[in-house]
């Protein structure tokens, strides 16, 4: 299978993509992955699942602004180059 | 000195019988070794004196310091003491943990202290229920301690070998004819003052780019770590490559610390390096582009493909390994750097597979490549099986719990996950 590397760079931009649209309100809090429900059970064990909202809560505080940027990019450089 | 060697075997919790007639006695009063009379001039085992306080179970605890095991030590039979030599390089002893009871073995490669004359060579091992122990320091002579100290000693904690000493003696010669040659011409360059100068400000002002470039760089690019995953010799590439190749004899999995610090690879043949793996990736690339050649499929651009698959491949693998790391919380030290190592050592299956491939032909192929698979298979298990699962877990005792299980299902995951990358990266190679 012929990978490049900016194949796996489009992937990772269309991932983290995907993860930020996710919305807070409307959406993870209406499956059971909101925010209120991830906090609690001090054990030491967190569960995978509360794992992953964190995951989930991380990236989008943390990438919103550089995804900005990075898409921008990306759509220039699609629309110059194909 | 006329010394013969004490393997020590921990005879683990019993006592034995003791019969006293040489003791090592350790300057705090405790006794700690001690021999036997019946055989006055060999010793075959020791055994650990019992003080009269000392009548409970985890005697060991009482004698020796937290985390220091006592592993070997020589007796010379004709004084009242004992004499050792300072024990350098790995042993593989299998003996009893003193403080947890459960058998692991060490690789020895540090040296606390010893002296000549007498000296137990206690190396300290990382645990973590170091608990009610008291101090033995076992020196007879003090004095004799600082005494040779240095002689044949390799530093473990040095990563590469120091040889600036040759080859600065003997460029001493020539820096003397150089300028006794350039002494003519170079009189009218360096006597104009302003040249001079120059000359200064621009070799301070490289001087100073440099250390801006090296500060910056060390920031992003962990250069000083990088270094110790490159700290190998020849020894070590060969043993590590068998090991690959054929897991099976080997019995010690375990990584030694020295002073909580891994040390390098070249020292021991557990720890991960990126030597074989950045060579085994370029190998494998030069091997695809070859057996690509051998089908007349070969361009020059399929090299640049090739090689970013695989790297694709790798970095992917990488990052999926540590979100799953991540999931399931295991605590660990792997360093990100360590899962890449250990990603790259299937590049050696890999090849062995595609040359026999060459060789030999699809059926040749197939063989290797399962031979290979199954020794990667074996190899990742026993590695990560001392990293990833709890202690007692490692030891082969099945413990329940969600948490336990997720984390062998985890290794066994990575482990399963190489055979089919090295099945994948290969399959279309081979015509």
């Amino acid at each position: 299978m012929a990978f490049t590397l900016y194949s796996l760079i489009q992937a990772v931009i269309l991932c983290v993509n995907a993860v930020a649209v996710l919305h807070e309100e409307r959406f993870l809090s209406k499956i059971g992955w909101g925010v209120d429900q991830s906090i609690g059970g001090f054990g030491d064990e967190p569960g995978i699942k509360v794992q992953l909202m964190n995951l989930v809560r991380s990236v989008r505080t943390v990438m919103r602004v550089p995804l900005i940027a990075v898409n921008s990019v990306c759509i220039v450089l699609l629309l110059l180059f194909g | 000195m006329n010394v013969c060697e004490i393997k020590h075997k921990l005879i683990g919790r019993g006592w034995g019988d003791v019969r006293m007639s040489f003791c090592l006695v350790c300057d705090d009063g405790t006794i700690l070794l001690s021999g036997d009379k019946t055989h006055p001039e060999v010793m075959t085992e020791s055994r650990v004196c019992l003080t009269r306080e000392v009548k409970r179970p985890h005697y060991w605890h009482c004698l020796i310091r937290p985390g220091y095991l006592l592993l070997r030590v020589k007796v010379h039979l004709h004084s009242s003491f004992f004499c050792s030599k300072k024990n350098v390089g790995p042993s593989n002893a299998l003996e009893d943990c003193h403080v947890c009871h459960l058998t692991t073995s060490h690789n020895i490669t540090a040296i606390n202290d010893a002296c000549v004359c007498c000296a137990v060579l206690a190396v300290r091992i990382p645990h973590s229920t170091d608990q009610n122990v008291v101090s033995s320091s076992c020196v007879i002579d003090p004095k004799l301690r600082m005494r040779n100290t240095s002689k044949d000693r390799i530093d473990p904690s040095q990563l590469f070998d120091d040889t600036s000493a040759a080859p600065g003696v003997e460029t001493a010669g020539f820096p003397g004819q150089g300028v006794g040659a350039m002494g003519y011409p170079g009189q009218t360059l360096l006597s104009d003052p302003m040249s001079n100068l120059a000359m200064a400000y621009g070799s301070s002002l490289a001087s100073q780019g440099k250390d801006l470039v090296d500060k910056n760089l060390d920031r992003f690019l962990p250069i000083s770590k990088l270094k110790y995953y490159f700290a190998v010799d020849t020894v070590y590439v060969g043993k590590k490559l068998g090991l690959l190749i054929f897991p099976y004899m080997h019995q010690n999995w375990e990584v030694s610390y020295q002073q909580d610090t891994p040390v390098a690879p070249r020292f021991d043949i557990n720890a991960p390096d990126l030597y074989i793996p950045a060579m085994g990736f370029i190998t494998y690339i030069l091997v695809s582009g070859l057996a690509l050649g051998t089908q007349n499929r070969f361009t020059p651009e399929i090299l640049g493909m090739q090689a970013s698959s695989a790297l694709v491949w790798l970095i992917m693998e990488v990052l999926a390994v540590l979100l799953s790391l991540y999931l399931v919380t295991v605590n660990t030290d792997l360093t990100t750097i360590d899962l890449v190592a250990f990603s790259g050592y299937k590049y050696v299956g890999m090849i062995v597979g595609v040359v026999a491939g060459l060789l030999f032909g699809r059926t040749g192929y197939y063989l290797t490549l399962l031979w290979c698979c199954i020794s990667i298979f074996i190899f990742m298990i026993r590695t990560l099986r001392l990293k990833l699962l709890s202690e007692a877990a490692a030891q082969g005792v099945l413990i329940h719990g969600a948490r336990n299980q997720l984390r062998m299902y985890l290794t066994m995951s990575i482990a399963a996950a190489q055979p089919i990358f090295m099945y994948w990266l290969t399959y279309h190679l081979v015509g």
